[in-house]
């Protein structure tokens, strides 16, 4: 009989329960950050219960981590709870990442880099944007606390099987146009609730060009659009990624890795078709990430009360034009786009030119690998020379969690993934836009079309 | 969990979509290792002003509203992050009760398990609660899931297994530790 990945997936990790009610999964790889399993642990102190896979179990700190010197917490209530999670990982018997460990980093970008992350697996942590590890194709989903504290004691989860939604991209990015574009313009086409309910899996010509990052950067953003994973079927590029990451035996792990694909594609629940030909660069405008518009576009005009809160909320007007948006700060970072590829890009832009004297511009590696990396390429030389600042590996200006927030009314560039009310500082105006964009606007002090400022070849979209 | 089986009590409505996780409960408050004490930040940057005083404009802050615990509202309600704050926010300020068009994922199943209880109503009915419930009291009835005021009735429908659970009060865990034995059969097989 013929399956989506996605059943495929599934009917490999049911435990008990019949189809179409829930039922009770196997969850392989835990990953675990401070922010929401405090609780978690402490309701299996109350109940007396061990975790019970503490080798599938894995921790980091991310969100609440400074990124100027990470090893100074002067924020009490900060350090009270990454503290908890150093002590329950060690009564737990949990491995953590520290702060200062070797491997630290964004839990969505330490997964797959150290080859947690695998074909196949179902993966969940406390945090919406585990849909990134769907890129490997890994059923990986975001859960609440109490979910945390089911897992850590049962290693299950009751679940009811989403359904899928296939989007098909087809063609080939122009230079300056990147997979943060293409996902930003799905948003913009479909909404943020368009995948409730649903599993969204990537497929088709553009997907299969893509790099793993690019294919993390689309899952990523699947949360965005309401649906509960976002997949991509493993293939050549997915193996090769993972060639030097794991153990045991990798011919025998790859035959087993390329079954797992959607045999037809008329089994979607729906089938969404795009093509990436014509996509611009894109930049939010609004107050969710459907609210986006190419760069060759003005601001739309105002159709509802929720339109009309998010232009009062922005500070800007109908029918702007995005080059009169002034940008105050610039983010590069993020589980979205922090990888070693998106600081290539933004450094290529921002190459011998300057940063705004308006604009404070930083840029945040993933990890202490993409910060490595980085060091080894001389990224850090090229940002810092322009005038952005170079800084240590975490979540960062993303949420506001920890000292990196954009100010009450300022207006920031931003690679991550959420533009909410608030979501980089009370007050704060968050547009998202993909790493070259971000560069180019830190240069600039607006928004600009980056495709006009590649200088020949120096810059391809791959 | 406390079971929740009928809730009597007066509703405000937000009548805006999208209300995300960030808007409910501002990630600055989340750095708690507690369950508790999270209503006080509930819609935060809509509830105060800069200096900390009550937003006299917001809909909760209006005296006719001090004591609701049912919240009327839009589509997509509690999109974003999969913070449990949230519902914990919710419940911490006293909502026993969400009527909205839809419910981001995460943020349902959150709810279940914290005696919260998501209704999904269309827009047309959810206008109708919204202007009875001015003036009275709502009756929420989980066992025949219907919404009562007065004489109008609206019915609405829950996946059954979170009824039960919440119809009960069961925990989770213990429910699920029932299945070790098929745990642990999953577990030998895959080694």
């Amino acid at each position: 009989m013929s399956k989506t990945l996605l059943d495929k997936l599934w009917e490999q990790h049911v435990i008990s329960g019949e189809v179409g009610e829930e039922q009770l999964l196997y969850i392989d790889l835990h990953l675990l950050h401070e922010v929401t399993s405090p609780q978690a642990f402490e309701g299996l102190r109350f109940s007396n219960r061990k975790v019970r896979r503490p080798e599938n179990t894995f921790a980091t700190m991310d969100h609440n981590v400074p990124t100027k010197n990470p090893e100074v917490i002067e924020d009490e209530i900060a350090e009270k709870q990454l503290s908890a999670l150093r002590n329950n990982c060690q009564e737990f018997g949990v491995h953590l990442e520290d702060i200062t460990s070797y491997n630290q980093g964004i839990i969505h970008v330490i997964g797959p880099e150290l080859g947690l992350t695998l074909p196949g697996k179902t993966i969940v942590c406390g945090d919406s944007h585990t849909s990134t590890h769907g890129a490997f194709g890994a059923l990986a989903f975001g859960i609440g606390t109490s979910e945390v504290e089911h897992v850590l004691a049962t290693q299950t989860l009751w679940q009811r099987k989403p359904k899928t939604i296939g989007i098909r991209l087809e063609g080939k990015l122009q230079p300056g146009v990147y997979s943060k574009d293409v996902i930003l313009h799905i948003l913009a086409k479909y909404g943020v609730s368009f995948g409730t309910g649903h599993v969204i899996e990537f497929f088709g010509s553009t997907v299969t060009n893509f790099t793993m990052d690019e294919r993390m950067t689309l899952c990523n953003m699947a949360i965005e659009g309401g649906a509960k994973a976002g997949l991509v079927a493993p293939d050549n590029v997915t193996f090769e990624y993972l060639k030097d990451k794991v153990t045991g035996d990798f011919d025998a792990a790859v035959e087993k890795w390329s079954r797992l694909y959607t045999d037809d594609i008329s089994l979607y629940d729906q089938l969404l078709e795009v093509n990436v030909n014509e996509v611009a660069p894109h930049f939010t405008w609004g107050t969710n990430p459907s609210m986006g518009i190419s760069i060759d576009d003005k601001l739309p005009e105002i159709t509802d009360e929720n339109d009309r809160r998010a232009f009062e909320y922005m500070g800007l007007n109908p029918l702007m034009s995005p080059d009169e948006i002034k940008i105050d700060n610039v983010f590069i970072g993020s589980c979205t786009n922090s990888r070693i590829s998106d600081l290539l890009i933004a450094a290529e832009v921002v190459k011998g030119r300057k940063v705004n004297e308006n604009v404070t511009a930083i840029v945040v590696p993933g990890s202490k690998e993409v910060q490595r990396e980085a060091l080894k390429l001389g990224l850090d030389k090229v940002f810092t020379e322009a005038g952005f600042e170079w800084r240590e590996p975490g979540c960062s200006m993303c949420l506001a969690m920890n000292p990196d927030k954009v100010a009450s009314g300022k207006r920031c560039a931003s690679t991550s993934n959420r533009n909410f009310e608030g979501r980089q500082g009370k007050g704060a105006r968050t547009h998202l836009v993909s790493p070259a964009m971000a560069a180019i606007a830190a240069v600039y002090g607006h928004f600009v079309d980056v495709r006009k400022e590649l200088s020949n070849a120096t810059i391809c979209n791959s | 969990m406390q079971p929740f089986v009928i809730h009597k009590g007066r509703a405000a409505t937000i009548m805006l979509n999208n209300i995300d996780t960030d808007i409910i409960i501002p990630k600055q408050y989340l750095k708690r290792i507690e369950r508790t004490g999270f209503g006080e930040f509930l819609f935060d940057e809509w509830r105060y002003n800069d200096d900390r005083t009550l937003n006299p404009n917001f809909e909760l802050n209006k005296q006719s509203n001090n004591d609701v615990s049912i919240l009327i509202t839009g589509e997509n309600f509690g999109c974003g992050s999969s913070r449990e704050h949230a519902p914990w926010a919710l419940t911490d300020y006293g909502f026993k009760v969400i009527i909205a068009g839809s419910f981001a994922d995460i943020f349902y199943n959150n709810a279940f398990k914290n005696g919260l209880l998501p209704i999904r109503l269309d827009k047309k009915s959810r206008d109708e609660l919204s202007l009875l419930s001015k003036n009275a009291e709502l009756t929420v009835d989980l066992e025949n899931e219907k919404v009562i005021v007065g004489s109008q009735e609206f019915s609405f429908s829950v996946e059954k297994p979170l009824k039960n659970k919440l119809l009960l009060g069961l925990d989770d865990i213990s429910l699920t530790l029932k299945h070790e034995d098929k745990i642990l059969a999953y577990e030998a097989a895959a080694k």
